[in-house]
């Protein structure tokens, strides 16, 4: 608990609307995505830069741990207070500073809501692609700290490849800047890189310039069913093979057909054992070529149907297929493990074989669906953990799944994060060597480590 | 004699708990919670709301001020339930923690006011019409520059809110209770509503000439009153129960074929959050349609088609009621008859969709987040270029008419049964439509 001496410090520097005690802020402030809870020992929404770093010279001074936070939306528990303290929430930087049309960047504040700086660019015809399926509510702050990707990735790349600099508060209270506004910069280490996916654990983003590219004309949907899923994974490679790159390639295997078919009453023949979404997108005219081109490549390929969207409801009709898994899931099971493991993508049936065995082995529902232009399979351990043993089950079956995956050549994490929930698993992927150095910057940057103290890397 | 309803019980918190672990804390809702779009604090968002609810079920915090401050930041717009992947109730839940507070902490004295008028019609009625110098206590006509105006002055409501003012006389009062038509049609029960009966008789007029002008034989049953929602809202489980036992009395009397509302709150209320207090209400529940949906079920939009284009037509932009988007359906039969009107152009308007704001009792604890919401409306309003806006709830109206004069806008909110009224004036018994297979005078059982 934080004694009153330190609350009024802190009532000093944000002002007292902007601190609570209350059990009420403290509870809600104590979730994320995860589902897990840990309570902070109080609630604070400072305004600037400058509230921060005094709020972390006095974190310093007093050992009192700080937590980023976002919107809450992450999947792997980077926001939780899991040693109390303070909740250092976002939610008042949130303006978008500028749009420059000339130099196509943007400038934003950490608290923006992912798809208002989408709309707000794309109304001046300029496009952020970054689009993770939590856009409409996650921050930009929450999506540079986890390095957030999306469907889009595939051909647009992820949120690392768009920040060309950012302002940060280190953990002991220096604002820095790091890159800048221009493509080009060598100048020292990039500290951007390493700022981008560093989960909230070496400085806290204040400011956030990002690259953004013209808005593509049109785009064109395309739903492709397979009787396998190696012919699913072999249109992918026939498609990157002719020099098409799809905005998004996303899959989904037979089990998540399955769901899908009885959870809603969306056509999907019993034959289809796989399906794709493809988008392809650019000026009107191409896209027409590009998807004509992807039905002759595909069509060898054992599709049990394709259907291409001619108008946009036609397009949002298709996507609903997409959309409709996450609320068939729990039909399944009540309670789910979400892992996201990424493979390199010609390795993607043999993954998705290797985790039908496990399911079959281990007797729990796996559904697996995700972005198969870049390998990103989002594994759903579906599980009753009210049942005695499932618990354990899923468990056994994540870490058999990772090892797979790591054999295949693959990661544990393409898009949520280590975190918390992850934290037990990085030795199986990184060398002891890396995660020294890893520790090393953390201790250089935060020796007190009151900064998300107790995150990717497991204490002890 | 003590009937099914007053002996059942509504829902506790505790029967929500499956409902509460259905939450999987997305964070979703965060996209679409109006209140916490105004707010920013998770506090005020449904995923907040369902873990406080389920905090004070299990103990781990008390029934203390901010909770319930909390928790009194809900519309009840049900718009975070639509978008959850699960489909968690937030709504029922908010009104059941309204009550578990209420059990703890004793009613708010807003609730106590609001049950005192609320349970007794006579009084509303002389509060509204009757007696001066009661009025004079409660309600106090203030002068503005578009006539009298009434202020409700119940403490907490905000001084500077227009409210509309009361009728001269209240409809159900006005009319006979029974109506006849074509003998082949089935028998439909008005429930008009407070605030149609008390504010918007016009619209209740409307509804009378729509049903009468399909042939339908239609009774408003004299004893009918609110239909709870208002105290429900407010956390009095016992007050919105006696309601309801009332009007399943009032209504049982007739056995109509359909009991239709005329208010999207009261629609849902005796759907949607009342369903669950017993054998016999539930039986009320399913014969509760929304008038809307029963006049183009009956085939009301050939009708208005058939009507004469008069030369110069004002536009009409339409604000959805929260309470009629749970059924699509629903949702769409205002639009469908604002469509056919003949004498209307429907005019697009943004977030068309988008909450009022008015939330029952939340505008009268939060007036200024309220006005806020409102604002966002009327300005998409004044893009639209619409010369009314028209809506489905009476709630609606006095919040939207209250945000466009906030907005120094002219213009006028309106029942979309008030136009339907105006267009169907001059008809007299028109020729009758097929009737559909849904409204056919079918031999009922007993309420
Ligand atoms: C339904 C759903 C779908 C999702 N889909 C995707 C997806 O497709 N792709 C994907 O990549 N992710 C996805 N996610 C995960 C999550 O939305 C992302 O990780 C997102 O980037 C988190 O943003 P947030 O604002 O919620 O951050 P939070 O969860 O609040 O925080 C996440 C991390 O960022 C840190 N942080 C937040 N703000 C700052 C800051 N200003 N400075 C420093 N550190 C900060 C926190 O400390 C924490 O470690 C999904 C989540 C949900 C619930
Ligand atoms: S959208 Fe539904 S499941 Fe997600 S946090 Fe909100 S209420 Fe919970
Ligand atoms: S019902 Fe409306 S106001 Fe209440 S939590 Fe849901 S979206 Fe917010």
């Amino acid at each position: 608990m934080l004694d009153r001496r330190i609350l009024r410090l802190i009532q000093d520097i944000v002002g007292e609307a902007y601190v609570s005690t209350t059990d009420s802020d403290r509870l809600c402030y104590s979730y994320d995505a995860t589902q897990r809870r840990h309570r902070p020992d109080a609630v604070v929404w400072p305004a600037d830069a400058e509230q921060i770093s005094r709020l972390l010279k006095l974190a310093n001074a007093e050992q009192i741990p700080v937590y980023p936070r976002g919107a809450g939306s992450g999947f792997s528990g980077g926001s939780l207070p899991i040693q109390g303290g303070l909740a250092l929430v976002t939610t008042r930087l949130n303006r978008i500073l500028r749009i420059d049309q000339e130099n196509l960047i943007a400038e934003a504040e950490p608290g923006v809501v992912t798809e208002d700086l989408q709309q707000a660019v794309e109304a001046l015809g300029l496009f952020y692609p970054p689009d993770p399926a939590s856009l409409k509510f996650s921050t930009l702050g929450g999506n540079v700290a986890e390095c957030a990707g999306g469907p889009r990735c595939v051909k647009y790349g992820v949120t690392k490849d768009y920040v060309l600099g950012l302002e940060v508060v280190l953990p002991q209270g220096d604002i820095i800047r790091t890159g800048g506004e221009t493509m080009k910069g060598v100048v020292g280490y990039d500290l951007t890189k390493l700022l981008v996916g560093s989960e909230g654990t070496l400085g806290v983003i204040t400011r956030i310039i990002l690259k953004l590219l013209p808005l593509p004309e049109a785009k064109k949907t395309l739903l492709v069913l397979f009787d396998s899923i190696d012919g699913a994974a072999k249109a992918v490679a026939a498609v990157i093979g002719a020099k098409i790159i799809p905005a998004t390639l996303e899959f989904m295997d037979a089990t998540t057909i399955d769901c899908v078919r009885r959870a809603t009453d969306l056509e999907l023949p019993a034959a289809a054992r796989a399906l794709l979404i493809i988008e392809v997108d650019g000026d009107a005219s191409s896209i027409e070529i590009q998807a004509g081109r992807i039905e002759q490549i595909v069509a060898p390929l054992g599709v049990v149907d394709i259907r291409i969207a001619a108008t946009a409801e036609e397009s949002e009709a298709l996507w609903q297929v997409r959309r409709s898994v996450s609320p068939s899931l729990r039909k399944v099971n009540p309670d789910k493990f979400n892992e996201d493991i990424c493979v390199p993508r010609s390795r993607l049936p043999e993954m998705i074989r290797i985790i039908e065995e496990i399911s079959a082995r281990l007797q729990i529902p796996i559904i697996n669906f995700g972005h198969a232009g870049d390998g990103n399979i989002h594994v759903n351990i579906m599980v009753d953990k009210a049942e005695p043993g499932q618990k354990q089950k899923a468990e056994q079956a994540i870490e058999e799944i990772f090892a797979a995956t790591l054999k295949l050549g693959g990661t544990i994490s393409g898009e949520h994060g280590i975190g918390l929930t992850k934290a037990p698993y990085i030795p199986l992927e990184l060398e002891t060597g890396a995660v020294a150095c890893m520790k090393a910057i953390k201790q250089a940057l935060d020796p007190n480590n009151i900064l998300n103290p107790g995150k990717i890397f497991l204490e002890n | 004699m003590k009937t099914d309803v007053e002996k059942a019980q509504l829902k506790t918190l505790a029967d929500y708990r499956p409902q509460m672990a259905q939450c999987v804390k997305c964070g979703l809702c965060r996209a679409h919670c109006p209140v916490f779009a105004e707010r920013g604090r998770e506090t005020a968002v449904a995923r907040g709301k369902i873990t406080l609810a389920q905090a004070l079920l299990d103990g781990d915090i008390g029934p203390d001020d901010k909770v319930a401050e909390s928790l009194s930041q809900c519309l009840l717009c049900g718009t975070c339930s639509r978008h959850c992947p699960n489909q968690v109730p937030v709504d029922s839940m908010v009104l059941a923690a309204r009550r578990e507070l209420a059990a703890h902490r004793g009613r708010s004295l807003l609730s106590r006011s609001l049950a005192a008028v609320l349970r007794r019609p006579r009084l509303m009625q002389m509060l509204a019409f009757g007696v001066p110098r009661f009025a004079g206590l409660l309600f106090h006509r203030v002068p503005r520059q578009s006539g009298l105006r009434l202020r409700f002055s119940l403490p907490m409501v905000s001084r500077q809110r227009s409210l509309p003012a009361f009728a001269r006389n209240s409809f159900r009062r006005s009319h006979a209770e029974y109506h006849p038509g074509n003998p082949d049609r089935p028998l439909v029960a008005l429930f008009t509503g407070c605030m149609i009966n008390f504010i918007y008789p016009q619209a209740g007029e409307g509804a009378l000439r729509a049903l009468t002008a399909l042939g339908f034989n239609v009774v408003i049953p004299r004893d009918q009153g609110c239909c709870g929602l208002p105290a429900l809202s407010a956390g009095d489980g016992a007050t919105a129960g006696e309601l309801a036992a009332n009007n399943l009395r009032a209504f049982s009397l007739h056995n109509p074929a359909h009991i239709v509302a005329l208010c999207a709150s009261c629609h849902s209320g005796m759907t949607r959050y009342f369903c669950d207090l017993g054998p016999a209400y539930e039986k009320l529940s399913l014969r509760v349609t929304d008038i809307h949906t029963l006049l183009v079920d009956a085939g009301l939009e050939a009708v208005l088609q058939g009507l004469p284009r008069p030369a110069t037509v004002p536009g009409a932009a339409l604000h959805l009621p929260c309470h009629l988007r749970h059924d699509p359906q629903q949702a769409a039969a205002p639009g469908r008859l604002l469509d056919a009107l003949t004498s209307t152009d429907w005019v697009p308007m943004d977030r068309s969709e988008a909450c009022c704001g008015l939330g029952g009792t939340f505008s009268l604890y939060h007036y200024a987040t309220s006005q806020r919401l409102g604002a966002i409306k009327a300005e998409a309003f004044r893009q639209s270029g619409a010369d009314r806006l028209v809506t489905a709830c009476p709630g609606c109206i006095m919040q939207l008419q209250d945000s466009l004069d906030q907005a120094g806008l002219p213009q006028r909110a309106c029942h979309i049964l008030e136009l339907l009224g105006e267009a169907l004036e001059d008809v007299q018994k028109l020729a009758l439509p097929a009737s559909s297979p849904t409204i056919r005078a079918e031999q009922k059982s007993n309420l």
